[in-house]
């Protein structure tokens, strides 16, 4: 699905991202985790386009995506909920929802089906309530469904989820992950990325450990939380105590 | 006071009003769009009426006056693509810099293709003497054009801006530019299409007050500060406001000469402009909380 080579990129002279090499199979929770400023945002900024790479490759269902401009990007199928939500706060939450269709509804020859709210009610109830009400109203963990209701509508073969869970309650936190969990029953692929390392894990496939730019280290979700030294730097536990 | 003068203050003042609304409408579309005051908006004005001045001689009236229409919209596409499109994240100074350069540049043009004359459109029906009595008061049909154009002009933008698709992209693009690309919106396009609109209206605008107010090329600064009063009065962005303080400004003005000599009417605007800068910088209409949540 999506199979990044070598990648490297910043801002300006500042190099942020060197040669990160990874990739995310058709079907799976892949999650991304890492300190601040590791350059997980970074990253996705560079897959979307919003960042041009200075070196390497970024393959998206096998056509290389590197050189593309972000609208094409996601009209090729590849959709970001990015870090912060960014709805669209004067907006209704149902125009904010049908602007996520654009590029179905661009391409579409049946406008009004491309537009078809339901399938994203059905996923975040809450918004159907809500629908009527501005975006800027809602809050936080209804924007964060709110944004990440916005990205679904495009229906996006790889969707990319930047740190869904920061500044939400936990037991929002745990509905968003049920919600990611579902989403990967339905077909859908998810790159995830999370400071909520724990969480994250449990719910992916496999997982990479940024640092500094770097991917240090990878592997199936159930080894990294198993791996001390994963565990002693993003779970928070003391292993030496043990 | 007459009840026919109090009439015709009246009609003067709705007429300019209307007028000055348009242009603040036309700053708003672009405030919306991209966050900037295009100083130049009072130049499309001009440029819609001395075009249509000029084309009239070898065409029919309404067909001079889509021309000029049309002609202004290109223009203002080009002004976008030329000077706006390929700045990359420019600061508000800068681009009011360029709006206030480019402002000057088509009005030197003006002068160089039309001279300082002073012109008009013919009166749409009848001439300047031909009169409607509406309530017993003597009103031209010019006025009704104006009033009639404007409105409608009002209604459709505020339509087009909520209820088509086109319309919720651009106001998208105005929330949240990063949002909207990620949806896969191509904001600069939509940017270019906030210029053509703005043009096309000052151009509508500049062809039916024509008769009225006459057309020379250095109307625009004057237009522009006017519709700059009215855009702050009514708060920036807010189209429906714009109109309700166009027609005040209108109003304000044209009963002025009651109390005031003829000669401060060109004053008004800017006082009322500074009073507002300091009292209430988020306009008559809008409130603190809401100006954050800017809107069309
Ligand atoms: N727009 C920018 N201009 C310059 N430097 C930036 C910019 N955005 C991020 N950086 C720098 O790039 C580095 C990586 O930032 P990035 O936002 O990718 O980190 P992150 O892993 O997403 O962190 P967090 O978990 O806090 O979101 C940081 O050192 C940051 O200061
Ligand atoms: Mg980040």
């Amino acid at each position: 699905m999506l199979r990044i080579k070598n990648l490297s990129a910043g801002y300006g002279r500042l190099k942020v991202l060197r040669n990160i090499s990874l990739h995310v199979n058709q079907g799976e929770i892949v999650t991304l985790i890492g300190a601040n400023g590791a350059g997980k945002t970074t990253l996705l900024s560079t897959v979307c386009g919003l960042l041009r790479a200075t070196n390497g490759e970024i393959y998206l269902q096998g056509r290389d995506i590197s050189r593309q401009r972000p609208e094409r990007i996601v009209a090729s199928g590849c959709s970001l909920v990015p870090e912060g939500r960014q709805v669209f706060a004067a907006m209704s939450v149902r125009d904010n929802l049908l602007l996520g269709a654009f590029v179905r509804y661009r391409a579409a020859k049946n406008k009004r089906r491309s537009m078809d709210l339901k399938p994203v009610y059905q996923l975040f109830p809450v918004l159907k309530e809500r629908e009527a009400q501005m975006a800027g109203t809602l809050s936080g963990g209804e924007q964060q469904m709110l944004a990440m209701g916005r990205a679904l509508m495009a229906q996006p073969a790889l969707i990319m989820m930047d740190e869904p869970s920061t500044g939400l309650a936990p037991m929002i936190v745990k509905n968003i992950f049920s919600i990611i969990r579902q989403l990967k029953d339905k077909g859908n692929t998810v790159l995830l990325i999370e400071q909520n390392a724990r969480a994250a894990l449990r719910i992916a496939d496999r997982g990479y450990v940024m640092e500094n730019g770097k991917i240090i280290v990878q592997g199936p979700a159930a080894d990294l939380l198993a791996n001390q030294d994963v565990q002693r730097a993003y779970l928070g536990q003391n292993v030496d105590n043990k | 006071m007459s009840t026919e003068l109090f009439f015709q203050y009246f009609s003067a003042g709705i007429t300019y009003g209307f007028l000055y609304a348009i242009v603040a409408i036309g700053f708003n579309i672009i405030y919306n769009a991209t966050g900037i005051i295009n100083f130049a908006q009072g130049e499309f004005v001009m440029l819609g009426g001395m075009t249509a001045i000029s084309l009239y001689p070898f065409m029919p009236l309404p067909l001079a006056i889509v021309a000029a229409v049309i002609i202004t919209t290109i223009i203002g596409a080009l002004v976008e693509i030329i000077f706006i499109r390929w700045l990359d994240n420019p600061s508000v100074l800068r681009m009011i810099i360029i709006t206030i350069g480019l402002s000057i540049l088509i009005r030197e043009a003006a002068l160089f293709v039309w001279g300082e004359s002073v012109r008009s459109l013919p009166y749409f029906n009848g001439n300047s003497i031909s009169s409607i009595n509406i309530m017993g008061a003597n009103v031209s049909p010019q006025v009704l054009w104006v009033i009639g154009v404007c409105a409608v002009m009002v209604t459709i933008l505020s339509l087009f801006f909520q209820l088509s698709t086109l319309g919720r992209e651009m106001r998208a693009c105005a929330a949240n530019r990063l949002a909207a690309t990620l949806c896969g919106i191509n904001t600069r396009n939509r940017i270019t299409l906030s210029f053509m609109l703005s043009a096309a209206i000052g151009a509508a605008a500049g062809c039916v007050m024509s008769p009225i107010t006459y057309s020379q090329y250095d109307m625009g600064p004057g237009l522009a500060i006017k519709g700059f009063t009215v855009a702050i009065l009514g708060g920036l962005g807010n189209s429906m406001a714009a109109v309700a303080a166009g027609l005040l400004l209108g109003l304000v003005e044209s009963f002025s000469v009651m109390v005031l000599p003829q000669s401060y009417q060109e004053i008004i605007a800017t006082s009322i402009l500074l009073l507002v800068l300091f009292i209430r910088p988020h306009g008559l209409f809008g409130n603190k909380d809401t100006a954050a949540l800017k809107e069309f």
